[in-house]
């Protein structure tokens, strides 16, 4: 980075601090070159990345040929592959395609060859019999199915936030709470003004998700316009989990990928999404008819998940367009990367979109080459169920009692977690922010039990002696 | 693991049922008495109840929650009663087998006998399904009551109370407290769920109106809560109501994950576990006690199941497992469920000789009938009325005709 004056100069600026954004940063940083990361926000990851069925998709059902599937399948290994050196929770469950009618069951087929066209070689069809043995709570009625050994559940708070992490400690600048607001493109260098100022950078690459197609205005594009499709989802309690040991996928039909049921890496099931067209891109609320919508699908897809208790509900909106593939391109021109409608499968190709962007700047002469020396990756906490938590870990809790400290009781997260990512390189603002790095608070009681003391615990650590009491 | 402790009996939450059993125990003669507690202080709910209205049948006095925790606690300890706070038991290791989290490690237990005394929490939010915006400024009872007691902190200056049951007064008063004013309180039912007298004093209390037959419908805010909407059930008619708080009360479910992870038989009234007049669960040795039976009833009535399950236990104890009765006592209508759910082998009563029940309907001077087989075996006209939101107790001399071999006992009114 250089200073002029009070002005901030970069090599690339990246808009957008969502999945993509972060991975992009990750990324770029690695480079010889300075990097900043502008999101309007308070935090990373806090828009449509929070908010999705964070399955890791094989890509066996993309438009083959398109780059959504290119992204996805390379996303798919480079994450898959990332995951485990840094601590990502991950389980590899697979999916279960079912098939509800004689026409799906016709369709299984063409999904299995659609699938062999996207490089996905595992895909198998089985009959009845063998779809209730994989799952045995499914409702009746099921013809058939088609296996997806690969489709893998992961943590899609800690993936964006493992980016940003790794990003920052490459000396990735960080520029949280900062919204662009105009677009200025000079002959060497590009001005974007923000509530924060202006920074300036030579690069600047659009990763603003639902904004992204405002940004690409300022850049005086008009490529596409974004429309965001609400999907609501259902959270059901942690005990409804031996359900669903794998995912439980929907026939796709022309209206996108369908309702299902998921587990979910924290140990719950989960249901949904909806598909719905608004116009307002901030209207994550959930409503009457989504629940409706979402309590009829799960009486005939899983009629014994709807006796548990809901523990959450919530919506995400995805950034689609009027194009059926991603909207990716570079104009050497105005020194700018556009990252437009990504839409269903952004968490699964962030990292495959980070790679991209590269190969952007390279062909457009940028190719500053790797830094010599690269910090080690960050290890992020174990918030998943698929390996031991720190509450059952006799290792962590004998050098740290915090550790053995439970404070939020549902999920089981101690005074231990909390306290560090109070501390980590990219802290929590808000208690939603400590929910999505630590689990606390997003439990069945909802904070019942909790809730002031993890409040509490925001405000600052315990006097000694008060922590030590007890 | 750290260690391995063996006490003859293990109660896992100290809260009053816990405590109380705690202490019967000691006072039966059974030697090693462990009491786990997830929280720094053990006394449960009560704890942070700072109002009158505790330990009236079982202490004989009328104290402020947390005085009534303390005395309880004090009086385990005092019959000997080991208390190990900051535990939080986490799963079984065998049948009568459980490991908790402390700060000084993960311990496990072998104990002789376990009593479950989780009790019960509200239903937040989520679990009510209620749509909208998800903003700060919702609150359970439970919550907005450690807020406002434990970390003083600001809750809003108007609030909607979903829910008119006992607890929902409660919040009223933390409200108060707090210098929030109540915009409304809204009740599904047509009749509020308390005794005249306490709606009576409470409507001095409340401030604003009372909505009957009503719902809330959706939650309003992006930030903070702006309003919520609500639906009258009856009219279907829906209007906007502006707060900055909204309070969930009552609708309580039993923390029952211990119970369900031991594969435990369940209640599908309420979902605790299924239990006979013993308070002894499907698992041999296994007992339960407390709002984890009734989700809920007062703090007094579940320290008096810990008094009864202690007796239950310590028969046990001695002469090991005994069959399991087969008189299910069912719950017709207008009942969701009855506690106990099944007749003891021991032909015993259940805690007070009482049977507690959960209605839909209100009706005063209830005539209550229990039928076995067609025929009618039991019929009771109480003075008491029947209420929604509130535990129904009835003597247990209703079903004492019962036939041991005779099939179901279903609970109803006339
Ligand atoms: C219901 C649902 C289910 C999904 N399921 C999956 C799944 O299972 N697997 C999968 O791989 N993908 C899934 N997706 C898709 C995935 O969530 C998205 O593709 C991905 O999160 C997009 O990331 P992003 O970084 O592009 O966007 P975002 O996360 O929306 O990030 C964009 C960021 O840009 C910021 N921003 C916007 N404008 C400006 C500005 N002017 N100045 C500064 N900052 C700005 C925003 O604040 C935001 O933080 C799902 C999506 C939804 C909605
Ligand atoms: C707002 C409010 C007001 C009330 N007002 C009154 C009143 O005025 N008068 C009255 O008589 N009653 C009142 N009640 C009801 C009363 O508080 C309850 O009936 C009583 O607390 C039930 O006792 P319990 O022992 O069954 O359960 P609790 O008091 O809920 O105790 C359960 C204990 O188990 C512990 N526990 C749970 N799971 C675990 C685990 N896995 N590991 C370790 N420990 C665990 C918990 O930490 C807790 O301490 C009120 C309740 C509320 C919420």
């Amino acid at each position: 980075m250089t200073t002029f004056g009070e002005m901030l100069m970069y090599d690339v600026a990246i808009i957008g601090a969502g999945v993509v954004g972060c991975a992009v940063a990750r990324e770029l940083s690695g480079l010889r070159m300075s990097v900043a990361l502008i999101e309007a926000r308070g935090d990373i990851g806090d828009a449509t990345s929070k908010a999705n069925t964070a399955i890791l998709h094989t890509g066996f059902d993309c438009v083959p040929g398109s780059l959504e599937s290119a992204m996805v399948a390379r996303g798919y290994r480079l994450l898959g592959d990332y995951a485990p050196t840094v601590g990502i929770p991950i389980e590899g469950t697979g999916a279960l395609l079912v098939a509800w009618s004689k026409e799906e069951l016709d369709t299984l087929p063409k999904l299995a060859l659609k699938a062999l066209e996207n490089g996905y070689d595992a895909c198998e069809i089985i009959d009845s019999e063998a779809v209730y043995r994989a799952v045995p709570d499914l409702g009746s009625g099921a013809l058939g199915g088609l296996t997806v050994p690969g489709e893998s559940i992961i943590c899609s708070w800690t993936t964006a936030l493992a980016y940003a992490t790794e990003a920052k400690a490459r000396g990735c600048t960080l520029l949280l709470a900062t919204a662009v607001t105009g677009v200025n493109v000079g002959d060497r260098v590009t001005t974007l003004e923000t509530t924060g100022g202006q920074v300036q950078a030579r690069w600047v690459v659009n990763a603003a998700g639902l904004g992204g197609d405002v940004i690409d205005r300022m850049f005086g594009f008009d490529r596409f316009t974004i429309v965001p499709r609400r999907g609501e989802l259902l959270v059901f309690d942690k005990l409804s989990r031996p359900k669903a040991p794998r995912i439980v996928l929907p026939v796709p039909s022309s209206k996108g990928k369908g309702v299902l049921i998921s587990p979910t890496i924290y140990g719950n099931v989960m249901l949904g999404p909806t598909s719905e067209n608004l116009t307002d891109r901030a209207d994550t609320s959930t409503t009457e008819e989504g629940f409706a919508f979402l309590l009829g699908k799960g009486r005939s897809l899983m009629p014994s998940l709807l006796e548990e208790d809901v523990t959450a509900a919530y919506a995400g909106l995805r950034a689609s367009t009027e194009h059926s593939d991603f909207v990716v391109a570079a104009s050497g021109e105005k020194r700018y990367i556009r990252l437009g409608g990504i839409r269903s499968t952004g968490l699964t190709a962030s990292m495959a979109l980070g790679e991209h962007v590269r190969t952007l700047l390279g062909e457009h002469g940028v190719t500053p080459g790797v830094r010599d020396v690269l910090p080690e990756p960050p290890r992020m906490p174990n918030i998943g169920e698929a390996f031991p938590r720190p509450y059952e870990r006799d290792d962590l809790i004998d050098a740290d009692p915090l550790y053995g400290t439970v404070t939020c009781f549902c999920e089981r997260v101690t005074e231990g977690e909390i306290r560090d990512a109070l501390q980590s390189a990219i802290p929590p603002r808000d208690p939603d922010g400590l929910r999505r790095r630590t689990r606390a608070l997003m439990g069945r009681c909802q904070g019942f039990f909790c809730g002031a003391q993890v409040a509490a615990l925001m405000e600052g650590p315990r006097a000694p002696a008060e922590a030590a009491h007890g | 693991m750290a260690e391995t402790l063996r006490p003859d009996v293990l109660i896992v939450g100290g809260g009053p049922a816990g405590l109380t059993a705690a202490r019967s125990l000691r006072r039966l003669g059974v030697a090693g008495v462990l009491v786990l507690d997830r929280e720094e202080e053990a006394g449960g709910i009560p704890r942070h109840s700072d109002h009158l209205g505790y330990g009236i049948r079982d202490l004989r006095s009328v104290m402020k929650g947390p005085a009534y925790a303390r005395r309880l606690v004090d009086r385990a300890q005092q019959a000997g009663a080991e208390i190990i706070t900051s535990a939080t038991v986490t799963g079984w290791a065998g049948e009568r087998s459980l490991l908790a989290t402390t700060p000084s490690g993960r311990i496990r237990f072998d104990a002789g006998a376990v009593i479950l005394a989780t009790g019960a929490r509200e239903r937040p939010r989520a679990a009510r399904m209620v749509p909208g915006d998800r903003p700060l400024g919702v609150f359970t009872t439970g919550q907005l009551q450690q807020e406002v007691h434990l970390r003083h902190a600001e809750v809003g200056s108007r609030a909607v109370i979903v829910g008119s049951e006992l607890v929902s007064w409660s919040a009223v008063l933390t409200l108060r407290h707090a210098g929030c004013s109540v915009a409304l309180m809204t009740t599904e039912f047509e009749c509020p769920e308390v005794y005249a007298p306490v709606a009576f004093a409470g409507r001095a209390l409340l401030g604003g109106p009372l909505a009957r037959a009503t719902k809330v419908v959706r939650i309003i805010g992006r930030n903070r809560v702006e309003a919520v909407e609500i639906e009258h059930l009856v009219t279907g008619q829906r209007r906007m109501v502006a707060c900055d708080t909204v309070v969930f009360t009552g609708d309580w479910v039993p923390d029952h994950e211990l119970a369900r992870s031991a594969g435990i038989d369940l209640d599908p009234g309420h979902r605790g576990p299924l239990v006979d007049t013993d308070l002894a669960t499907s698992v041999g040795g296994v007992f339960a006690a407390g709002n984890l039976l009734h989700p809920v009833d007062t703090a007094d009535v579940a320290a008096l199941d810990g008094r009864h399950v202690a007796a239950s236990v310590v028969r046990w104890l001695g002469d090991g497992p005994a069959s399991r009765s087969a008189v299910r006592l069912v719950a017709g209508d207008p009942f969701d469920w009855v506690a106990p759910g099944l007749i003891g082998d021991h032909m015993v009563g259940p805690p007070r000789d009482r049977l507690l029940l959960w209605s839909h309907q209100a009706q005063s001077f209830p005539t209550v009938v229990a039928r076995q087989g067609g025929a009618i075996i039991g019929r009771r006209t109480l003075p008491w009325p029947v209420s929604p939101g509130r535990v129904f107790r009835v003597p247990w001399s209703l079903v004492r005709r019962a036939d041991p071999l005779g099939g179901d006992v279903t609970i109803g009114l006339n």
